[in-house]
């Protein structure tokens, strides 16, 4: 297995792939279909309930599983006794770290080298065993009437204090998690010596957990040695990875399948101890097991955005130059090696011209859950930090916000090797237009008002470090005898609409109706291979791909009709099912009229991931610009609007790139005003907020119906051959500090740690005065 | 209190958090109710992240006579439909007839299975989606008598002759109702997995209130989680749903 720890989304390492560069086909002229506003070629299935989602598979004679989980921060399991579980009613099957079974024993992944139930639980929701019964609720019941004895043991829940030297030990290596991180280039120093102005400040953001609407979880089907998996997963070719090798099986032997899947932000990305343990259960059953997380569970147990600290030192010039950043922060991705500092220090590095950075990163071990790659790894917490700063600073000079952005826009990726010039900027487009889209002179000149009610605006920028997507990523395109068309291709729709843009892909080369394609997809056992839809690369990923499979049918096919015409081959287009003679329409074929094509029934058009530009960097821009309205003496932010500017490159469906800046907006408001991990670190480690109700997601009463988005839609035809960059994870990046900054406009109060909840709100305007 | 309210709230304590549970026992029938008694539950709009919880809603709990003693449970086998895996030994189980998208369903449940539950599990009505299982999400939305109602709150046994529509009965054959074609236009879902409660949530307040304002139609969502952000979205389509329902389409 990969690993996946700081690359979670994509391969190392170079890999085969056609077309060679030199052959890759003209970008996009003008298109008919590509950029359009369409509903989504599934959104049958998704509003009349008929979309099987994994969690609503019902198999014949199929049980159901639940898993016992530690109930303590950190515990040595001594004893489980499973017998009257087993004895239970309905009971099928059970497991625990004292069954013996060598899959239960040995590590389960390259990720997180723990055993499957391993009896040393470092986190709360540790696995300890697991049940398959005749109905959920005999599951629980068994659960219940497993006699498991813990010995408990010290914890810490806190990484700050978890490097002090009495701290209780998560790891035997001690609670550092790995060497600090070291970045550098130009000289700190002598960068803040010429600065005119030089500020410093401390930021944190809190623990987020992901809780998709539906619940990690999968059916597991055994037929003799052969598995397969419906998972709710954002990869299906990772799931096949992690099973196969962690149960020690061929790869041809397990198959997964995840049609649809209800969210995933990063915490879907490979096989989970869940998956592994239904498999288990169903083999030891010999029945079909469907194994559902409680939402409890996807709490404690399947990921999060790591907390983190950070301390952040700038230096600027009257004129705006920036002269010096320095960084250093620390996370924490739980009780493992799981990400806890990634791509922390990344927009600091990156967002904008600087000559003379200076970061440090140290990931910290505490006492609970793992955290995954969630929307964005590591670059919301820096926005919050970076683009805070970036408005102290710019008041400092007293410059307009926007305008020392402005001054600092870069052309190249100075925090790559080799300083490579990026594809396309669209990120001064972003600033610019957004801000006059948003009317943000006119806005950050009016009054915040006289009354206890305060307006404010603000505003941040923002890149996301990859979403370029690359190979490998292979794409079958099918036309069948009557000119209508399949598309085959592994990726997973998580929700962004991917099937939606593949198929108009497929129309805008083959001239065929969207809705009228057939998809295949996210199924290892009759897809090519696809890396899992994270890291906004899906769309630069597959449109490329699937662009090259339709060309490659499309030739096959107009090579035909010119033999059968007794035309060039140049000289014919395909519309509306038909081949269309360019000088004479009225001969225009009928695909299915295709002698060549009735004879082979079917023509195949294969497409493969070309390479990205070597020595250039591809990225999405953002800036996001909000206005909101604080109550002084409640501490209650209304979010009265925001607008969105992002460079992602060409826009493939306009209504489901929309829905992805709204979404992203939605999410970041989260990370800045309601989301936070609460654990119990004084008495019991515990995690006091397992639910969503005192987990608070924004509602349909947090956010502004007065949403706009505003694409630069510039292509990036050197980027990739649809021209497109990802939009997923850029559009949740700047949103947070944006509103941050707002706050800060209407008050004068600046909310350094997350969320802006009406109580620090409160806090903060009590002492600096400014409450109502 | 009857058991299923209060241990669901009682879950924290379990070292499994074990939703999907009651926490009864398999072998403890709940206790009765005595008739006309009414508790809180469902459908819960008035939901902001730091505002309290406005519970509205209230449903008759319906006393739970219809349990069959265990010698007498395999003549009555005949009579369910969809319980293809026959119950352990020891279990005792409830007839209820429910009256679901207009047609009755008889069926033999566990007092303490929720109405979500027989829907996704044993009738295979899985449109209606679980994503708490404690009243929180609104992903198991579905009308009870007209009006939203959270069907992971609402046990099955409660529902005896009560009219409940799902997203499957808002189909007209294989068409889709106004308001699932609104959803469509709108592209007012990402994942789609709250989509279903959010449509029913949207049926029942235009069944209620035909032309709702913004701030009704925001209120009235809004005890239905969307974790990928599609509100400004959902809002459009709840307003193209009215729309449509008005203009001959529905």
């Amino acid at each position: 297995m990969r690993n996946e720890r700081d690359r979670p989304y994509w391969i190392e390492g170079d890999v085969p792939h056609a077309p060679t560069p030199d052959q890759g086909p003209e970008p996009w002229g003008e298109t008919k279909i590509v950029g359009t506003k369409r509903p989504r070629v599934d959104g049958y299935e998704r509003v009349s309930g008929t979309a099987v989602y994994p969690t609503d598979l019902t198999l014949p004679r199929m049980l159901y599983g639940a898993i016992l989980r530690c109930p303590h921060a950190h515990a040595r399991v001594t004893a489980v006794d499973t017998s009257a579980a087993e004895k239970m009613p309905g009971v099928e099957a059970v497991l625990s770290a004292f069954t013996p079974d060598d899959a239960a024993t040995t590590p389960h992944s390259a990720f997180i080298r723990a055993r499957l139930f391993d009896p040393h639980c470092r986190y709360e929701g540790e696995t300890v065993a697991a049940v398959a019964a005749e109905t959920p609720y005999q599951a629980w019941d068994a659960v219940r009437a497993i006699r498991a004895e813990y010995e408990r043991l010290p914890f810490v829940s806190d990484e700050r204090r978890a490097l002090e030297p009495d701290a209780p030990k998560v790891q035997d290596e001690g609670n550092q998690a790995g060497d600090t991180q070291h970045y550098s280039r130009g000289d700190v120093a002598a960068g803040f010596a010429e600065a005119d102005v030089v500020l410093e400040e401390e930021y944190r953001t809190e623990c987020e957990i992901h809780t998709p609407m539906e619940p990690h979880g999968c059916v597991a089907r055994w037929d003799g040695d052969a598995l397969t998996v419906w998972e709710s997963t954002q990869g299906v070719y990772n799931v096949q990875n992690g099973v196969a090798a962690s149960l020690g099986l061929p790869l041809s032997k397990v198959r997964v399948i995840g049609h649809y899947m209800g969210g995933g932000f990063g915490s879907k990305l490979s096989a989970g101890k869940y998956t592994l343990i239904a498999a288990l259960l169903a083999k030891r059953a010999a029945r079909p097991v469907k194994l559902v997380l409680t939402r409890e569970e996807t709490y404690l147990a399947v990921g999060n955005r790591p907390p983190s600290n950070m301390r952040l030192k700038a230096g600027v010039k009257r004129d705006g130059t920036l002269t010096a950043l320095e960084y250093v922060g620390t996370g924490s991705g739980g009780a493992y090696r799981a990400g806890g500092i990634s791509l922390l220090d990344w927009q600091v590095r990156d967002l904008y011209t600087c000559p003379n950075v200076r970061t440090e990163l140290t990931d910290i071990y505490i006492n609970a859950g793992p955290a995954r790659p969630f929307r964005a790894p590591g670059h919301p917490q820096c926005s919050w930090a970076l683009e805070q700063m970036m408005d102290a600073l710019a008041e400092a000079i007293g410059m307009d916000p926007v305008q020392l952005r402005l001054r600092n826009v870069p052309t190249t990726s100075q925090a790559r090797d080799g300083n490579p010039p990026y594809t396309t900027t669209g990120f001064r487009a972003c600033l610019e237009e957004g801000a006059r889209a948003f009317g943000w002179s006119e806005a950050r000149a009016a009054a915040s008002g006289d009354g206890p009610v305060k307006r404010g605006v603000g505003m941040a920028g923002g890149l996301w470090g990859y979403g370029a997507g690359g190979p490998p990523c292979t794409v079958f395109v099918k036309v069948f005898a009557d000119g209508s068309v399949n598309l085959n291709m592994g990726a997973s729709d998580i929700g962004t609409g991917t099937k939606t843009v593949m198929a108009m892909v497929v129309a805008e080369e083959l001239g065929v109706d969207p809705d009228a394609v057939q998809i295949d997809h996210a199924d290892t056992g009759t897809t090519a291979y696809a890396s899992a839809s994270g890291g906004s690369k899906t769309v630069p990923t597959e449109s490329p791909t699937v662009r090259a499979a339709a060309l490659d049918a499309k030739r096959q096919l107009l090579q035909l009709a010119a033999e059968e015409l007794g035309l060039d081959v140049a000289a014919l287009r395909l519309e509306d099912g038909k081949v269309v003679p360019a000088g004479d329409p009225s001969q225009a074929k009928a695909l299915s009229e295709l002698r060549g094509l009735r004879q082979r029934r079917m023509i195949t058009g294969v497409g493969h991931r070309g390479p990205n530009p070597a020595d250039k960097a591809t990225c999405p821009f953002a800036a996001q610009f909000c206005e909101v309205e604080v109550n002084t003496r409640t501490g209650e932010v209304k979010i009265v609007r925001f607008v969105a500017a992002h460079d992602s490159g060409r826009v493939m469906n306009r209504l489901t790139y929309q829905n992805q800046v709204f979404g992203g907006i939605t999410m970041g408001i989260g990370l800045g005003m309601t989301e936070v991990r609460v654990l119990d670190g004084d008495q019991t480690g515990k995690l006091v907020n397992k639910n969503w109700h005192d987990y608070k997601l924004p509602t349909a009463l947090d956010v502004p119906a007065d949403m706009t988005c505003v694409p630069i839609d510039v292509p990036d035809p050197e980027a990739n051959i649809a021209g497109a960059k990802g939009i997923g994870e850029p559009a949740t990046i700047p949103t947070a500090a944006a509103l941050a900054n707002a706050i800060y406009h209407a008050t004068g109060v600046r909310i350094t740690e997350t969320p802006a909840s009406p109580i620090k709100l409160v806090q903060a305007l009590t002492d600096a005065g400014k409450g109502a | 209190m009857p058991k299923r309210t209060a241990s669901t709230f009682a879950r924290d304590d379990l070292p499994a958090s074990a939703a999907g549970a009651t926490g009864a026992p398999h072998h403890d029938i709940p206790s009765r109710e005595p008739p006309g008694e009414t508790r809180e539950l469902a459908h819960r709009p008035g939901r902001q992240s730091e505002g309290l919880t406005g519970v509205v809603g209230r449903l008759r709990v319906a006393q739970a006579e219809q349990t069959i003693p265990l010698g007498q449970r395999h003549e009555s086998l005949a009579e369910c439909q969809v319980d293809a895996a026959p119950p352990a030994e020891g279990e005792r189980l409830s007839k209820v007839t429910l009256v679901i998208n207009g047609r009755q369903r008889q069926l033999q449940v566990e007092p303490r299975w929720s109405l979500a539950y027989v829907l996704r599990e044993r009738l295979g009505l899985s449109g209606t989606k679980v994503g708490c299982d404690r009243g929180e999400c609104g992903a198991c939305t579905v009308l009870i008598d007209g009006v939203p109602r959270y069907a992971c709150m609402t046990l099955a046994v409660e529902l005896e002759g009560k009219p409940i529509t799902t997203v499957e009965g808002l189909m007209r054959g294989e068409e889709l109702g106004p308001t699932q074609q609104a959803f469509v236009e709108e592209d007012a879902y990402q994942c789609g997995y709250c989509t279903c409660g959010q449509i029913m949530a949207a049926e029942g307040l235009l069944r209620a209130t035909p032309t709702p304002s913004l701030d009704e139609i925001r209120k009235q969502m809004s005890g239905n989680l969307c974790r990928c952000g599609a509100y400004p979205h959902i809002f459009a389509a709840v307003g193209r749903a009215a729309e449509l329902r008005k203009g001959g389409a529905s």
